[in-house]
Order: C-alpha cells, then sequence, then structure tokens
C-alpha cells in the first residue's frame, strides 16, 4: 500500500441518526456506492482524509523513483535498462494523476511536496529501504509493485471519483511492472550464475517484511481505519490485503525457488490461508516517524531537487509571461 | 578487413552517442527541477536507449564476430567507444544539460533525416522510426533553451556560463571525416557539410530567439569521440554503467 498511515481525525464514527441532515444524505450516498465528485458536499475530514491519503500516495510515487534510481545508471543489459526507464517514468505519471486527483479536493501541489520536504507529510515506508543489488529491482517490481496492486485494486472501488479513476488507469501500468519485475528474478533462478541467485534471495530477505509492512498496522492498531472503512475510502482491512497479499505471494515465491526469511510461515488447511509471523512493529513505527535506513537521503534528495530547481521554474514562469506579453501587444 | 567497416563506425558512433546521451539523462532520475522534467528526461533517455539498442544491433550484425549489441555497449573500454565527446560531458545544472541536448539533438535531427534517405534500407528504417522521437526531443529542448535564455535575470547568467562548458565540443558535430565522406559518396550517410551548415542555422536560430550570443566556432583541439579520443569523463561513466556485466561476465540477467 502506498498510503499505510492515515489519519482520520475522527475518534469515533457517528451513527446515521447523530449527523446533520447533510452528513446524512452524504453517508447514504456512500452507502448506495454512488461516487462523491469534486463539486459534491463532503464532510470536511472526508476532504481531509483523502488529501492526506491521496498526497501520501503520490509523495510515494516520487520518493519510489529514488530506489529504482539507484540502479538505471546500472542496468546490466540494454533491455533492463529500457525497462526500468519505462517504469520510472510511468511512476512520475503517476505521481501526476494522483497530485491532479488530491487538487480536485482543494489542496495545492506545492503545499503539499513542502509538507513532504518538512517531515510533515509521510510516504510509504517501503522506499526507506536502500536497494542493494540487481536482484533488488526484481524484488521491487515484485513485492512492492505487487503490494501495492493487491492495495489499489480495491481502491478502484474508493467512493470518492477521481480517486477510483486515477487507480483503474495506474493499475494497468502497475501489474505490467509487477510482471516484469518478476521476470527479473525468474530469469536469474532460471538461468543465472550461483552469485545471481544469491543475489534474489538476499533481495528477497532483506525485502520481505518492509513489503507486508505497506499493507500498514495490524487491524486491532488501525484506530482511522473505523472511519474510512465507513466513507468507503477504504474497502478492505489492512490484514485482509496482506493475508490476501501472501496468499497469492508463497506460491510465486516457490515458483522462484526461493525462500520468506519467516520462520512461522506455513499453509493453514482449517483456515484455508498461509500463517505467517509476527511483524516487527516497532521498526515499522520508527520507519515511519522518520528513523528508517533511507529516510534522511529520500526527503533531502527530493528537497535539493526542488530548491536547486527553482531557479528553472521560475524561468519557465517568467518566459511564459514575456509570451503572453508579446501576445496581447500583437 | 570487413568489407563494413565504414559502415560499422559510422553505426557505433550513433549507436553509443544515443547511449551515452541517455546515460547522462538516467543520472537525473529523482532529481530534476519539476516533476513534468523527471517525465520528459526519462521519456527521452529511453527514446535514445532505445535507439541505441536498434544501431548498435545492427553494427553487431555486421561486426559477426560473436558479440551481440549488449556485449557492445556494456564490454567496450573508453577507446573503442564512438560517441561524440559532446554527450559525456557531465550534467551540470539544468543549464548545461539544456544545452548539451539542445546541441546534440540540432546536430542528431539532421543526421536522421539525412539518413532516412539512405541508399541502407535497414539504416533507413531505424533512422526514419528515430526521427519521430528526436523531433519531439528537438523541439522541447529548444524551448527550454529559449525559456532558460530569455526568462529570469538569473537563468540568462546561467546560460552564458552554461554555453562555454560545453561549446568546443561542438566542432565534432560540423566537421565531418574521411569515414563521413565516404559513406555520403556511397548515398549511405548525409553529406557532412549540408549537416553543418542546416546545424549551424538551427542553432543560430534559436539562440537568437533566446537572446544569446551565438560563440564563434569551435576550433578543434585534439580529441575526437569519434575516434576513440574522449574526454576524461568517459572512463567513469562506463565504470559506472558496464560494472555489473565486468563484473559477472558470464552471468544472464
Amino acid at each position: 500500500m502506498y498510503a499505510q498511515l492515515v489519519e482520520t481525525g475522527v475518534k469515533r464514527v457517528k451513527a446515521l441518526e447523530e449527523m446533520t441532515s447533510e452528513e446524512r444524505a452524504f453517508q447514504e450516498k456512500i452507502d448506495a456506492e454512488i461516487k462523491i465528485e469534486a463539486k459534491n458536499w463532503m464532510p470536511d475530514a472526508y476532504r481531509q482524509t483523502l488529501i492526506r491519503q491521496i498526497s501520501q500516495h503520490a509523495h510515494s510515487e516520487i520518493v519510489g523513483m529514488l530506489p529504482e534510481g539507484n540502479w538505471v545508471t546500472r542496468a546490466p543489459t540494454l533491455k533492463r535498462k529500457l525497462q526500468l526507464m519505462a517504469k520510472i517514468q510511468d511512476e512520475a505519471g503517476h505521481g501526476l494523476y494522483l497530485y491532479s486527483a488530491m487538487e480536485t479536493l482543494g489542496a495545492d501541489r506545492d503545499e503539499e511536496v513542502a509538507k513532504l520536504h518538512s517531515g510533515r507529510a509521510k510516504y510509504s515506508s517501503i522506499f526507506n529501504y536502500p536497494t542493494l543489488n540487481w536482484a533488488d529491482m526484481g524484488a521491487v517490481g515484485w513485492l512492492v509493485d505487487g503490494a501495492a496492486i493487491v492495495n489499489q485494486v480495491v481502491l478502484q472501488r474508493t467512493s470518492y471519483g477521481p480517486y477510483s479513476r486515477a487507480m483503474i488507469r495506474i493499475c494497468k501500468e502497475e501489474s505490467f511492472h509487477q510482471r516484469q519485475g518478476y521476470e527479473i528474478l525468474l530469469t536469474m533462478m532460471r538461468h543465472g550464475t550461483q552469485a545471481q541467485k544469491d543475489m534474489v534471495q538476499d533481495a528477497i530477505n532483506r525485502l520481505w517484511w518492509p513489503a507486508l509492512m505497506m499493507f500498514g498496522p495490524s487491524d486491532e492498531h488501525s484506530p482511522n481505519s473505523a472511519q474510512s472503512m465507513a466513507w468507503k475510502i477504504k474497502r478492505q482491512s489492512n490484514d485482509e490485503l496482506r493475508q490476501r497479499f501472501i496468499d497469492q505471494t508463497v506460491p510465486q515465491l516457490e515458483l522462484l525457488g526461493c525462500t520468506a526469511p519467516d520462520p512461522d510461515l506455513k499453509w493453514n488447511e482449517a483456515r484455508g490461508h498461509y500463517d505467517f509471523g509476527e511483524i516487527q512493529w516497532d521498526e515499522f513505527y520508527e520507519v515511519l516517524k522518520g528513523n528508517g535506513p533511507c529516510n534522511h537521503e529520500r526527503v533531502s534528495t527530493r528537497r535539493k531537487a526542488i530548491e536547486d530547481g527553482a531557479w528553472v521554474r521560475e524561468a519557465a514562469v517568467a518566459h511564459a509571461r514575456k509570451q503572453q506579453h508579446k501576445a496581447d501587444a500583437a | 578487413m570487413n568489407p563494413n567497416t565504414d559502415l560499422i563506425e559510422y553505426l557505433l558512433r550513433l549507436g553509443d552517442s544515443a547511449l551515452v546521451q541517455g546515460q547522462r539523462l538516467c543520472e537525473w532520475c529523482g532529481r530534476a527541477p519539476a516533476l513534468e522534467e523527471e517525465l520528459a528526461l526519462m521519456n527521452v533517455g529511453l527514446d535514445l536507449v532505445g535507439q541505441a539498442r536498434n544501431w548498435l544491433e545492427y553494427a553487431a550484425e555486421l561486426l559477426s564476430d560473436g558479440r551481440d549489441a549488449d556485449h557492445l555497449a556494456f564490454r567496450r573500454d573508453e577507446r573503442a567507444y564512438r560517441n561524440l565527446l559532446l554527450v559525456e560531458q557531465p550534467n551540470g545544472d539544468y543549464a548545461v544539460t539544456i544545452t548539451k541536448q539542445f546541441l546534440f539533438d540540432a546536430w542528431h535531427f539532421q543526421v536522421l533525416h539525412g539518413l532516412t534517405g539512405s541508399s541502407d534500407e535497414r539504416v533507413a528504417g531505424i533512422a526514419a522510426k528515430a526521427l519521430k522521437e528526436v523531433t519531439y526531443h528537438l523541439r522541447r529542448s529548444a524551448e527550454w533553451v529559449e525559456r532558460l535564455g530569455d526568462g529570469t535575470e538569473e537563468s540568462h547568467k546561467r546560460m552564458l556560463a552554461a554555453i562555454p562548458e560545453v561549446w568546443r565540443f561542438t566542432v565534432e558535430l560540423v566537421n565531418g571525416d574521411e569515414i563521413e565522406q565516404r559513406l555520403f559518396e556511397a548515398g549511405i550517410a548525409p553529406n557532412p557539410a549540408e549537416l553543418a551548415a542546416a546545424w549551424k542555422a538551427k542553432v543560430a536560430d534559436v539562440f537568437a530567439s533566446a537572446t544569446l550570443p551565438l560563440p564563434e566556432p569551435a576550433s578543434y583541439f585534439y580529441l575526437s569521440g569519434k575516434r576513440g579520443l574522449h574526454t576524461e569523463h568517459l572512463g567513469l561513466l562506463l565504470a559506472e554503467m558496464q560494472f555489473l556485466q565486468r563484473a559477472y561476465p558470464d552471468a544472464t540477467w
């Protein structure tokens, strides 16, 4: 999930009879699965929650370019380089869709980006882990994009129309990336040398748990979920999505001939699901707080890009004004 | 001697220039001045690396010595690389990157335009596809030269500083050598003199509307990327780009 802990600012979900007539009409619309559009009335907390969630999602696309950018200059073949460049380009495009969707709620892109740079806005914890070998490019595509897709497929039905439509477009491209990522790993495992196979297992060992953390805190520690579910911003709980991801991913892991770094992972016939070990929640919260392995580098790289580029953006604005004056004078 | 020696050299020049320029654009990933530019830089880079693959695949076929396009890209040393010196120069600030891109695009456009009429059908085909992409690259970089040249005082100043950083390398764009002359006479490549004239006209035009002074033509200075005599920047670029293929030479990726 690219937005994994979103504050709703709501402590308790109101019952219909406690609501004002506007709130009730809104909730009835939600319950009837009618999409909310930009000009419709919406509770302020709904608007703010969506701004937080969509901006967090957009920031994740942008910060998420960095771990891959780390290897784009070192991709081992022309084909892999082209794939990675295409993927990074798609991610920048996803960021643009999402910022646009966010702006339909009245938020300002530059202000939200400034919050990211000052540490007031979050992005997915996954991008705070370093990419240390080429197999990470496969593992990020397979596990990270895979986790994102499990989440985003559900978000195609989210109650806010512009967000839902952005998800439909994004999912088409993401599933392509995920298959490419898996193919990178499969190639290394099936046709690679022992050193390459070791890279794949190493990448999985490092990224497995962080990928599971992408779904956010467990349901019992997810105080914002009830309101997000009532508003149908979220459609399924963190734990449900995490379980779905594990159930679909373990057979893919076995096909690779690799293992998960989880001694408790095993099929549970009675539940019809895989059981898995406990996530290191301390690590999760530390990374979200800014104390992960790459938080500092990621944010400062983005901040520097925007600061260093200020004169370029100012030049573009000044030039556009001059052209406008010329056109007006003519 | 391979009967296609001239053509192979020429294909390597085209492929290597596109590849090295694409590699420099990759270095911008996540660091561009705006999100739209992230997209554009990666888009242009993607086009160029794709073109490089097409040229190098053809070169590998003509070489017929067991090497493929990846081998040519990732296992040749800098003395065997044939890219223009201009494209291997460091990115610098956005003014340097844009100036380099524009000077290259203006050249690239003319070359590809000429190559679409090549008597070598394979060359003409690759050029026709690439020309569509480079038409867009040139429009974009020319617009940026104008924005930055005729933008703010700061951006104008930066462009004035950027031009001398890369201008001396344009000598290679306008001086054809005997290989290019022979390929022109064989109907394979465009006329180097016409190419130079068209490039100069385009650069003069865009610099004028960008309110930037046009420098004197660059003079010969002993290095030539086309002959594998590079600046000190290429070795480092290749060390990074080729690392995996060098470290794991028998691997399949």
